[in-house]
């Protein structure tokens, strides 16, 4: 258990989502183990773990930017005061959170309702409450979603009180801190020393995408749980399991022949369907998909009206793009709506695609060089762009 | 509150009386519906024989069925079991639950011994006992032919009429109520089939809030690789776990004594796909549709049937294990139990059993012929028992084990052995996350936090049984989807951990039950193989021998967690 609180831990500061001392992990089987004493004021959470029945449970006082993230969405999101949540738009959270509950104390009555709930809550002035019905890793994972979902919703929220002009100057000195606090998660366009050239044996393949892996990871194209990798063969595909960590595919590999007679690639990413078609569709062998922040904001930014809010993400009649890189719609995984459908079509013509409210897929040939590159490409130009729409909402007072 | 009818019926067969009485309120909020119905309803009776007068057998739905809540087809049938002794729920699909709701009843409740073969009739408010000694011994689908379209039809085959320990119920053809032989308590109330029909809607509370859950469950569903994936269970139904049982070589195979077989690429899901030009098809108001039906109408069998009338058995013929799964259906009989007691006899034998000879022994057991066929009827322990050599039963409590060796996966060595039902995949379902990595991936090979997590699921599907809904699709969602979606049902406030209670209250029923049976730690463990012999390693993966210190260190972790101090100091002295 501790092995594993501690590895997590370490997980949490690496991403920059808080410091380890901030954190509070419980991991349980039949014994309790925390990662340290707790101070007066979270002595609660024992009794939150009393009541519900779950193997872990987390609390966080988030790092910057997230701690002054959550503070303007917990003071300036309309629906925290009216149903004491917030309802972010992106893939992640429509998919998989729904919603996220905003407590405005540290009671542990309220938390355990919350956590009843959903996976994850805020706490105002207190930072973010996850569990794990089974493993310190899923409380890990909330919390990393958490944060990226507040980081998303914030920066697209913002944009659009600069446009509504309804920003004073508290407001635009939050913006300013925040900025300042998330430059070091923008991309840089340094090049790396990939593997280069055609892989020719499992072995290679293997410790290519292992590899990439933990440069996309590093670099905060994702947080180190979504997003997948593919390379493929002539007969086959090796793509990230459904769930495993990019930073950590060693034993996370499904080999997967393109003719579809093992279905042994039932544990492989739930955008499996997607590469394959996407490999279809280019001739190209090796793509990376991750969710990088600002692309997300990015393809969520439109200014057109009269559209039903509700079915951008999957079905958007526009021909959008950020700076030439095409925008499609398209939910996660299979049915008629799903970004398997869309996101290749995209990239016979070009090496990278958004995909609405949710990431990036990016495409190349032989190794993962190109493919990289253009992930770190598209981040960067996403946030120039949203940086520009800033500066011209706000009258260049940024 | 809306979900349920307010209604169910009693039925006596020996005095052929009927009577419709309101579903208690305590039952509805203690128990829920489904499987804690059952358990409930059959706490005053558990130490009474299968076969007593007094037994009752208990076929009730959950507050999600017909209604529009995703996969909210099926239903529980409870009672006690002939071969384990356990108390034994089996949730049964088709649409038999959706008809009794629509016909205006939560559950029926079944006690009594008729004098003659007959068969229940529910038609709306009409509830009739018919005698039917024409159908004596006729096989499920006779019997099934015997109604229209419109109704539906629970019905025993000889298996069950002649008390096969493992006889099951089936419901529209092809739906089983297997595992633990509740067919062979029917068949002890002679009560041949019950048919049902009825078309009155299920009220909801807030059909809006419902389509609003449903949408999200349905997101979910969509993004997960093992449910709509195109290697998951609506394209291949449970065969799409061949190839992966296969490639993480925990496939049972000759009785256990290997864990990969060469042959099994002969019944993988993608196999039976192509040879048989399959279709969907599953339960009533279910999207994933996981249920595979040939182009020339043959029944494709679930993974585990396959991989145990194949590998288990060391076959790889095909047109046998399709065969022998339509056979087992048509005379009312568990699948994985047939399977592997004929492989544990094989083993006693020193030989493998053709297919020929294991088709021929599957019709010899319905109908108890022969005496090797009639002491196969008993299930694998009795018999192997009789033999000498009760070790060579790769069961728990006397239930044979499914296809998943606990060698591969140790999360499933310890929910075989806590099951209150004996050895069953099906109540904690560790394959989810040490297989299929939902919700999230685990250690196959480590017991670190596996008592609790073993713990935890167990009440999860224990609240599934009884919502009912499907556990298929709890590989991509979790109570707190569908805590929102029986909110929506019922208008009452349910959260996930409202239901997690309920589920550890149904769980805890059943342990009691069977501990006043006798039931203690000795029978929450493994056969002994696991411990001794290896598996088949290679390609990496080495399956070594479960280490028993660990294995009884886990299950006193598992003792702890749940209070059970009986059992806790039993293991301590075994330790
Ligand atoms: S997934 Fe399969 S078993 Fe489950 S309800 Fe649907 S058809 Fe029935
Ligand atoms: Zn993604």
């Amino acid at each position: 258990m501790e092995k594993t609180v501690q590895k997590y831990l370490g997980k949490i500061e690496a991403q920059g989502l808080a410091h380890r001392d901030d954190v509070v992990l419980f991991a349980r089987d039949a014994d309790v183990y925390c990662n340290r004493t707790l101070r007066e004021d979270e002595r609660e959470l024992h009794a939150v773990l009393e009541t519900m029945n779950v193997s872990s449970l987390l609390f966080a006082r988030p790092a910057e930017p997230y701690w002054t993230i959550l503070e303007q969405i917990a003071l300036r999101d309309e629906t925290v005061p009216a149903e004491g949540r917030i309802v972010p738009r992106d893939a992640e959270t429509r998919t998989f959170l729904h919603d996220i509950p905003v407590l405005e104390h540290f009671w542990a009555a309220d938390i355990a309702a919350a956590l009843s709930r959903r996976k994850t809550a805020i706490i105002r002035g207190r930072g973010i409450v996850t569990f794990g019905s089974m493993t310190p890793e899923q409380s890990y994972i909330m919390l990393s979603s958490t944060c990226f979902t507040a980081f998303v919703k914030y920066f697209s929220d913002a944009l659009h009180r600069f446009r509504e002009a309804v920003v004073d100057e508290e407001d635009l000195a939050a913006f300013r801190r925040i900025w300042r606090a998330s430059k070091p998660f923008f991309p840089g366009g340094e090049i790396l020393q990939f593997h280069t050239g055609t892989a020719n044996d499992d072995d290679m393949v293997l410790a290519m995408i292992a590899e990439v892996g933990r440069a996309v990871v590093d670099h905060h194209l994702v947080d180190s749980f979504f997003g997948n990798i593919s390379y493929a063969t002539d007969d086959c595909i090796y793509i990230s399991q459904t769930g495993s960590s990019l930073d950590e595919l060693h034993g996370c590999i499904d080999k997967v022949p393109f003719d579809g007679t093992s279905s042994a690639g039932i544990t492989a990413s739930s955008e499996l369907s997607a590469h394959k078609n996407i490999y279809r569709a280019t001739g190209l062998n090796a793509i990376l998909h991750g969710h990088p922040k600002f692309a997300v904001i990015m393809s969520m930014d439109c200014e057109r009206k009269n559209c039903d809010r509700e079915l951008c993400y999957k079905a958007c009649p526009e021909q959008r793009s950020v700076h030439g890189i095409p925008i499609v719609s398209g939910e996660i995984g299979t049915g008629a709506t799903a970004l398997m459908h869309t996101a290749p079509e995209a990239l016979r013509k070009d090496r990278g695609v958004i995909v609405y409210g949710h990431g990036v897929f990016t495409a190349g040939r032989n190794d993962f060089r190109q493919a990289f590159a253009e992930l770190q490409r598209v981040e960067r130009t996403c946030v120039a762009a949203y940086r520009e729409e800033v500066e011209k909402a706000s009258g260049g007072r940024i | 509150m809306s979900g349920y009818t307010f209604r169910s019926i009693h039925v006596d067969l020996s005095s052929r009386t009927i009577e419709a009485v309101s579903t208690s309120e305590q039952l509805r909020e203690e128990y829920l519906g489904g499987r804690g119905f059952g358990v409930s309803l059959l706490s005053d009776f558990m130490s009474l024989s299968y076969d007593n007068p007094e037994m009752p057998i208990v076929f009730a739905t959950g507050p999600l069925v017909g209604t529009a809540s995703p996969t909210s087809g099926r239903m529980s049938v409870v009672s006690r079991s002939p071969l384990t002794g356990t108390i034994f729920d089996c949730s049964v699909g088709g649409r038999f639950g959706t008809m009794l709701k629509r016909a205006g009843y939560d559950y029926i409740r079944i006690t009594g011994i008729s004098e003659r073969l007959v068969v229940l009739e529910i038609d709306g408010d009409a509830v009739t006992v018919r005698d039917a000694g024409s159908l004596a011994m006729k096989p499920v689908s006779a019997v099934a032919q015997e109604y229209s379209s419109d109704w539906s039809t629970a019905v025993i085959g000889p298996a069950g009429e002649r008390q096969v320990r493992y006889a099951s119920i089936i419901a529209d053809g092809h739906y089983a109520a297997g595992r633990g032989g509740l067919g062979a308590v029917m068949g002890a109330k002679r009560l041949k089939a019950i048919a049902v029909r009825g078309d009155d809607p299920v009220q909801v509370a807030d059909a809006g809030t419902l389509k609003s859950a449903g949408d999200a469950v349905m997101r979910l569903l969509r993004s997960s690789q093992a449910v709509f994936g195109e290697f998951g269970l609506s394209e291949f139904g449970t065969a799409a776990l061949v190839d992966v049982i296969h490639a993480r070589r925990m496939e049972p195979t000759e009785n256990f004594r290997k864990t990969v077989f060469a042959g099994s690429g002969a019944y993988s899901g993608y196999a039976m796909k192509t040879r048989y030009r399959t279709q969907k098809t599953g339960c009533s108001g279910c999207p994933v549709l996981c249920k595979k039906i040939g182009a020339a109408r043959e029944v494709i069998p679930e993974y585990e049937t396959v991989s145990h009338f194949g590998a288990l058995n060391s076959n790889s013929d095909l047109a046998s294990i399709i065969e022998a799964n339509r056979l087992c259906n048509d005379l009312g009989m568990d699948t994985i139990t047939a399977a592997a007691t004929i492989a544990c006899s094989a083993e006693l034998q020193g030989r493998t059993i053709p297919p020929d000879e294991m088709l021929q022994l599957l019709r010899e057991i319905a109908d108890r012929r022969s005496g090797r066929a009639n002491e196969l009827a008993e299930g694998s322990l009795r018999y192997a028992a009789a033999q000498g050599r009760p070790d060579l039963s790769m069961s728990v409590k006397g239930l044979e084990l499914p296809a998943y060796d606990p060698r591969g996966a140790y999360g499933t060595a310890l929910a075989y052995a806590t099951s209150n039902r004996g050895g069953c995949h099906l109540r904690a379902y560790p394959i989810s996350h040490e297989i299929l990595r939902r919700p999230v991936s685990t250690d196959r090979f480590s017991f670190a936090g596996k008592a609790r997590i073993i713990k935890i699921a167990e009440d999860l599907n224990a609240v599934v049984d009884s919502l009912t809904a499907c556990k298929f699709v709890f590989f991509a969602v979790s109570l707190e989807e569908y805590a929102k979606v029986l909110s929506a049902v019922t208008g009452r406030h349910h959260d996930m951990q409202s239901l997690f209670r309920i589920g550890e209250r149904i769980w805890n029923a059943e342990r009691r039950m069977n501990r006043a049976n006798g039931f203690s730690a000795a029978d929450d463990d493994l056969p002994p193989r696991f411990f001794t012999d290896r598996g088949t390693s290679g390609g990496f993966v080495e399956i070594r021998p479960i280490d028993r210190t660990e294995f009884l260190h886990a299950r006193a972790n598992y003792y702890r967690i749940r209070g059970y101090a009986a059992e806790l100091a039993e293991s301590h002295c075994e330790q």
